[in-house]
């Protein structure tokens, strides 16, 4: 194992929060190296192919693809980012060492400051035969449509109507795939509305409180049964459906990928809101342990508009903390502040401000 | 049944956002169907004669001066939840020039005739493609008018250009 040079900051993920977390950190005059397990930058941005929410800041109505081209190339180009792709965060050691494996050789690196910004890992469901081919997890069937021009099947059943559930259903009759259900045990749609009026206004149904009972097929799938389910989750009788599928698609939520984290040593706490174990943080994103930050989903699951938000902030905190852009750190770090507060503000943002809250008390308890 | 179980606005929802019978004899004009706080904003930033209200909170439901909005749709195609159209009652006699966004290929042919389906992608009537233009944010939409029955304007929101 050979060390490399060290650098003042290491972000793990090069999504929308890691790839902002670089660039703030960077344009504040701190060298950062940028680790991202993929290929290319952009983490989740890259598969997205809808116009972004939220406002000028947040490059709304840009297609997240488009963001992403944006955000790689200022960081590409940036004379103090480091970019490692291909390069995968295997581990946080005692002393502060990080350990990177690319193409199977390994090398540490000891930063002065650490942000991990590694997103999320998709949730699965439990049915009989949930492990026939034919059934993906969303962010699978997105990297096979989106990334490498192949469409998964012809016939896709969508579980989960959250905005991942409803935009990739929308991506998929983009491609000419047919989608005859859209299935959701929660009573109500949890995607931004409008996501359901554009696939609701192209034919596709949307089943709320109903759940998948089983898979059917041979060798691969041929066949769904679900059916509509009561307030304790009990299937109504007559209530079942067979629906002929060649493909079932899960997207029943995220969960934050935090093991460096805890590696680390950070005080961490299960927050259902944020979809698992976070770790405790300050409103700056710096953990229970001095320059360890932590940025995006891995912090807890919100929206990619957040994300970046939440990377500048983590970005200009480890640059200030190391001395680096400490005249316009106040100023920069309150509007940065202000822009995460707008976007959580209302009805949609209430999960998250919940989740806040929990995570604000369960810090005064530790503390 | 309602908006958050189906994805369908109810009749009450879309009777909010419906300019005025004075308004709508006056020439084409915007339809909003956003009915959920959500945190966006760019329908604000994309009208430039001051047609949609500033936002208090990013989170605020678009307000309208339907008097300022000339129903040129370049709204329609900066609104990421593909919630605004554009309807001109007074097209002619028997028809409405209904202005939607459409984000599929094939992209229709102006003057070819497609079939207008509702908000629950049935379809009801044959319409026919007046025009057909890229969305003024160059971000790959069209902007699509169609010549649609005037009974069936407040139904139809989509199409299917082949079967």
């Amino acid at each position: 194992m050979s060390s490399i040079d060290n650098t003042d900051i290491l972000i793990i993920g090069g999504g929308p929060a890691g790839l902002k977390a670089a660039l703030s950190a960077a344009d504040q005059g701190a060298r950062a190296t940028l680790v991202e397990r993929d290929p290319h930058l952009g983490g989740q941005l890259i598969k997205q192919t809808h116009m972004f929410f939220g406002s000028k800041e947040q490059y709304a109505s840009e297609r997240g693809f488009k963001i992403a081209e944006t955000l790689s190339l200022a960081v590409t180009n940036h004379p103090n980012i480091r970019v490692l792709s291909n390069t995968t965060a295997l581990g946080y050691y005692e002393d502060k060492a990080i350990a990177l494996e690319v193409d199977k050789r390994f090398f540490v690196v000891k930063p002065e400051a650490l942000i991990l910004a590694a997103g999320a890992q998709e949730n699965t469901l439990m049915f009989p035969n949930c492990d026939l081919p034919g059934i993906y997890g969303a962010g699978a069937v997105q990297t096979l449509m989106n990334v490498h021009g192949v469409v998964p099947g012809e016939r896709v059943a969508m579980v989960g109507a959250g905005n991942i559930g409803v935009i990739v259903s929308y991506q998929l009759l983009q491609a000419g795939i047919k989608v005859p259900a859209i299935i959701e045990a929660m009573p109500h749609i949890g995607a931004y509305h409008v996501h359901a009026s554009k696939v609701r206004r192209m034919g596709v149904p949307i089943y709320t409180s109903h759940t998948v009972l089983a898979a059917h097929g041979r060798d691969c799938l041929e066949k769904i049964t679900f059916a509509e389910i009561d307030h304790n989750r009990q299937t109504v009788s007559g209530s079942e459906k067979e629906l002929e599928v060649d493909v079932l698609c899960i997207a029943v939520g995220l969960t934050p990928l935090t093991e460096i984290l805890f590696q680390a040593g950070c005080k961490m706490v299960y927050i259902t809101e944020f979809g698992g174990h976070v770790a405790l943080r300050n409103e700056t994103l710096e953990t229970s342990i001095k320059n360890v930050f932590v940025a995006g989903d891995a912090g807890g699951i919100e929206e990619a508009s957040s994300a970046m938000v939440e990377g500048s902030i983590a970005g200009l905190t480890a640059a200030a903390n190391l001395g680096h852009g400490l005249d316009s750190y106040a100023v920069k770090l309150s509007e940065a502040q202000k822009e995460l507060a707008n976007l959580r503000r209302g009805p949609t943002g209430e999960k998250t401000r919940s989740g806040l809250q929990r995570l604000s008390l369960a810090g005064e308890v530790a503390s | 049944m309602t908006l958050e179980k189906n994805g369908i606005p109810t009749p009450a929802q879309l009777a909010v956002i419906k300019p005025s019978k004075e308004r709508l004899a006056k020439g084409p004009v915007v339809l909003v169907e956003c009915f959920q706080k959500i945190p966006c904003d760019p329908c604000y930033s994309a009208c430039k004669r001051g047609g949609f209200l500033p936002f208090e909170d990013i989170n605020d439901l678009p307000q309208m001066d339907y008097d300022k909005c000339n129903g040129c749709g370049i709204c329609i195609g900066a609104c990421p939840g593909l919630a605004i159209f554009v309807i001109d009652e007074t097209y002619s006699e028997q028809e409405a020039l209904l202005t939607i966004p459409w984000e599929f290929l094939p992209v229709p042919d102006e003057g070819s005739t497609v079939q207008g389906l509702n908000r629950s992608g049935e379809p009801v009537a044959p319409v026919k493609v007046v025009k057909v233009r890229p969305s003024a944010k160059k971000n790959g939409a069209m902007i699509i008018s169609l010549a649609v029955p005037k009974e069936l304007a407040d139904d139809i929101r989509s199409i299917r250009v082949k079967d």
